[in-house]
């Protein structure tokens, strides 16, 4: 089917099912052509293993069960430092969007925060917090605590003026006013931070873990990469490639929850 | 806007045709009597933005029931008149007074966008109109009953990205009406619709004001809108209240009468006498 097909036909006449797959053609087709080059000796495996490989090894990891605990581990440190840092960023966020006198009290300081790239405090974290998980979650969630910051006071500050007084109008209260006007108002440009965030803590987490953690998956990879089990580190990769999708996806589909009424996430 | 010229052009034509002539002349004489508006009386009214001083001693008495235009050049003052009477503005010096003790309800704004909250379906943006009713039991009743005032009882599950201008417009009316005002200040409402749009809106207009009575005022720049529907004309000019007519056609009036043609002729005529001195 060729692009102009795709775009000239009316949704309604589509498969869904068709429709949800599509977007993993070309990942398979990678795979595919990756497992041909590597079967017939075009990639030595010792450069990259076929992904054959990769799933073998995967499968052993699974049986020992350290592949599970790696990932629970890694998982729960993603979360936990996203859960804080998202928060804490969302309530300067709103703190800063609401009142002008907290704005400025904080936000030239909270800017210049911003502009030390977060990984460069790995150092300082661990000589404050060793390789305890500690170390993890603080990097996990200052990395995350911008972009939601940012965003969510974004969003405030952009609430359409005229619908605010028009809430005042019809006098909304000022709690009235925030859950009906300003938080749905806000909340497209909320998405957007959220989703730059899980893009963040993944990324933080990775440099965390490859540095100094004693479990997780950036440790599974760093430990392979001792032994020389090159497909354990390639299965580390993808396995960040998967969660980072999947993390994005369930962000979508909150969003298109929240947003139905938003033009574009309605159904034509 | 297709659907919405079909479905509210025969239905105000034929109640206006059936009902309304003979209604119109009882309320003309007994209008203070039937209706349910607030007399508005504004002595020496001032407001100033900076150095700009924008309304200069405005002094005015509106009955009850009555429906006022307000019209002038860009810039005069119309607006902040409108403003300062819905309570939108702080007042500088002078005062205005309705007669009665106003409720936050007796007074409701439309504006010429429909400001209605996107993430909301129609009916609940209705609902917000009721004010400080919004909680009680009726709200979902009472804006059904608006919707269907202003015939979109159909609409009332959809989000406002769908409707057309003149759609949402009404919706924003039905919003103002729900409440039951007794003053509805208009600004501009109808300036940013197709020219056939405009007319079935104003038609809908003057058909609420006649069923409930409010006092209505309307700023607009079309001098003929502003003939088509008030009583009285009000021309602004430096902040001041340059000419006050009173337009006597009955009503239903005929768009493009002389009558109204000669009236909306001498109103424009003032407009740009302003305009020449400038």
């Amino acid at each position: 089917m060729s692009l102009i097909d795709t775009v000239s036909l009316p949704r309604s006449f589509r498969l869904p099912r068709v429709d949800g797959l599509i977007q993993w053609i070309v990942p398979l087709a990678i795979i595919a052509i990756w497992q041909v080059a590597s079967v017939t000796g075009f990639v030595p495996t010792r450069v990259l293993p076929a992904p054959s490989d990769v799933v073998l090894a995967g499968w052993k990891l699974l049986l020992s069960g350290e592949l599970v605990r790696n990932i629970w581990v890694s998982f729960w440190r993603a979360s936990i430092g996203f859960l804080i840092g998202g928060s804490i960023g969302f309530a300067f966020g709103l703190a800063n969007g609401l009142s002008q006198l907290s704005a400025k009290l904080t936000d030239t300081t909270l800017q210049m925060v911003r502009n030390v790239p977060h990984l460069a405090l790995i150092p300082l974290v661990i000589l404050w917090f060793g390789i305890d998980e500690s170390a993890k979650l603080f990097l996990v969630a200052l990395g995350v605590f911008f972009p939601i910051y940012l965003n969510t006071l974004h969003g405030i500050r952009t609430v359409d003026p005229q619908l605010i007084e028009m809430g005042r109008i019809y006098g909304m209260t000022d709690s009235e006013l925030f859950r009906r006007v300003i938080f749905p108002g806000a909340l497209p440009s909320i998405f957007v931070g959220i989703r730059f965030a899980l893009g963040i803590m993944w990324l933080t987490l990775i440099v965390a873990e490859t540095i100094a953690a004693s479990s997780g998956l950036g440790y599974m990879a760093m430990q392979a990469r001792e032994f020389m089990l090159i497909d354990v580190v390639v299965l580390s990769i993808l396995i960040y490639a998967l969660l980072g999708k999947l993390a994005d996806s369930a962000s979508r589909v909150l969003e298109r929850l929240t947003l139905s009424w938003h033009p574009a996430f309605q159904k034509r | 806007m297709q659907t919405a010229l079909r479905t509210s052009l025969p239905e105000t034509e034929l109640a206006s045709r059936a009902n309304f002539a003979p209604q119109a002349r009882m309320l003309r004489e007994e209008r203070p009597l039937q209706t349910s508006g607030l007399p508005l009386s504004i002595r020496g009214l001032r407001k100033s933005f900076g150095d700009n001083e924008v309304l200069r001693g405005i002094d005015l008495y509106i009955p009850a029931g009555q429906f006022v235009a307000i019209v002038g050049k860009s810039g005069c003052g119309k607006s902040t008149l409108l403003r300062l009477i819905a309570g939108l503005e702080k007042i500088d010096a002078g005062s205005i007074s309705f007669g009665d003790a106003v409720q936050p309800e007796d007074i409701r704004v439309m504006f010429q966008e429909p400001r209605l909250l996107p993430w909301a379906r129609v009916l609940s943006n209705v609902e917000v109109g009721l004010g400080r009713d919004r909680a009680s039991a009726d709200a979902h009743a009472r804006a059904e009953k608006a919707l269907t005032e202003v015939g979109l009882t159909d609409k009332r599950d959809q989000w406002p990205s769908v409707l057309s201008g003149g759609q949402k417009q009404r919706v924003a009316l039905a919003r103002a009406l729900v409440s039951r005002p007794r003053v509805l200040a208009f600004d501009e409402p109808l300036g940013a619709l197709d020219a056939l749009t405009r007319i079935s809106m104003q038609r809908l207009l003057e058909r609420v004001w006649r069923d409930q009575g409010f006092t209505a005022i309307l700023v607009t720049h079309d001098v003929s809108e502003a003939v088509a529907l008030a009583d009285r004309v009000l021309v602004i000019d430096e902040g001041r209240i340059a000419h006050d007519v009173t337009v006597n056609a009955a009503r239903p009036r005929q768009r493009g009468s002389a009558e109204l043609a000669s009236l909306e002729g001498s109103i424009l005529s003032h407009l740009l006498s302003a305009d020449d001195r400038t």
